[in-house]
């Protein structure tokens, strides 16, 4: 098959390429993509560069933290818990 | 795995651990604060975010039904006190994405069609990020249309699930679905940009990864 006939099923996976790598596609529709993606190196290159998009926001971190909570906030979180667990504890039975 | 941590340090802190307190605030906060920095873009009220996310955890902690579910359910108390703080003009304006805007271009080469792309394998798998890729990934995500934003901030990077991230923003399934792919499709392009403008030599190296743990 020559390359240029691929373009209307090239733009048909790129239009399901996230349902594709999230394994949320019918198999038989998984196995449609794989098999044009087999037989087109373009799609190949760019569900690899899809993909490793995905791979680099899951392996994100952030480089700066928040700056040290101060005591006032800390505080006002503690007072906010210890009402929490009184709650709990006054309103369980026995 | 982590999600399961987080459903262990819930349920310690609801039973009144003393450890499980710092751990708790220390953790969540530090997760908050980068969510609501990337979605408002300022750092104090990423800060007040935090922090007023956190009350409301443990104002409404009897709301927390299923430990396991933690993440989405702080996230969800996130969204909201980010909407409230929200500032005008922050990041990208809003506006849809269409799919063919991310369609790489072709060209013919001799007989074979080629698509205008970076050379990826230039960036191995399973590499972590060092400060030129993360800055280069931060950017990318903000210059998102919040929408979308939001969407990949959860599903991408926070690892949550689609019915979860969909309860998290108010909408639909589909919609999620959608949105993720175009601002995967987005953040694919930017970093194609970069990859194409930058001389590599090293690879990764040059990149600014290392080698995972």
């Amino acid at each position: 098959m020559e390359p240029h006939q691929h373009n209307e099923r090239c733009k048909e996976v790129f239009a399901l390429l996230s349902d594709y790598l999230n394994l949320e596609l019918p198999p038989e529709a998984c196995q449609e993509i794989e098999a044009h993606i087999a037989a087109c190196p373009p799609c190949v290159e760019f569900t690899e560069s899809l993909r490793k998009t995905v791979d680099l926001c899951r392996r994100y971190r952030p480089g700066e933290l928040p700056a040290p909570m101060g005591q006032e906030a800390k505080a006002q979180l503690l007072e906010a818990y210890g009402r929490m667990l009184t709650a709990r504890t006054s309103g369980q039975p026995g | 795995m982590e999600r399961e941590r987080e459903a262990q340090l819930a349920r310690r802190l609801i039973a009144g651990d003393p450890e499980a307190f710092d751990h708790f605030v220390d953790y969540f906060r530090a997760k908050i604060y980068h969510y609501s920095w990337l979605m408002c873009g300022h750092r104090e009220d990423a800060e007040e975010v935090a922090q007023e996310t956190l009350l409301k955890v443990f104002e409404s902690a009897e709301q927390l039904r299923e430990p396991e579910k933690v993440r989405p359910w702080i996230f969800r108390i996130a969204k909201n006190a980010c909407l409230m703080k929200r500032r005008k003009s922050v990041f990208a304006p809003s506006r849809e994405l269409s799919l063919d805007e991310f369609l790489p271009a072709k060209n013919w080469d001799g007989d074979r069609v080629r698509i205008e792309i970076a050379d990826w394998s230039l960036l191995p798998d399973g590499m972590v990020l060092q400060s030129e890729m993360r800055e280069l990934l931060e950017k990318a995500i903000r210059e998102l249309p919040e929408m979308y934003r939001s969407v990949i901030l959860l599903r991408d990077m926070e690892e949550l699930s689609i019915q979860e991230t969909a309860h998290i923003l108010d909408i639909s399934d589909d919609v999620v679905k959608t949105r993720l792919h175009r601002a995967r499709l987005a953040t694919r392009q930017t970093l194609d940009e970069y990859l194409r403008g930058n001389r590599v030599e090293e690879g990764g190296k040059q990149l600014g990864t290392t080698p995972a743990q």
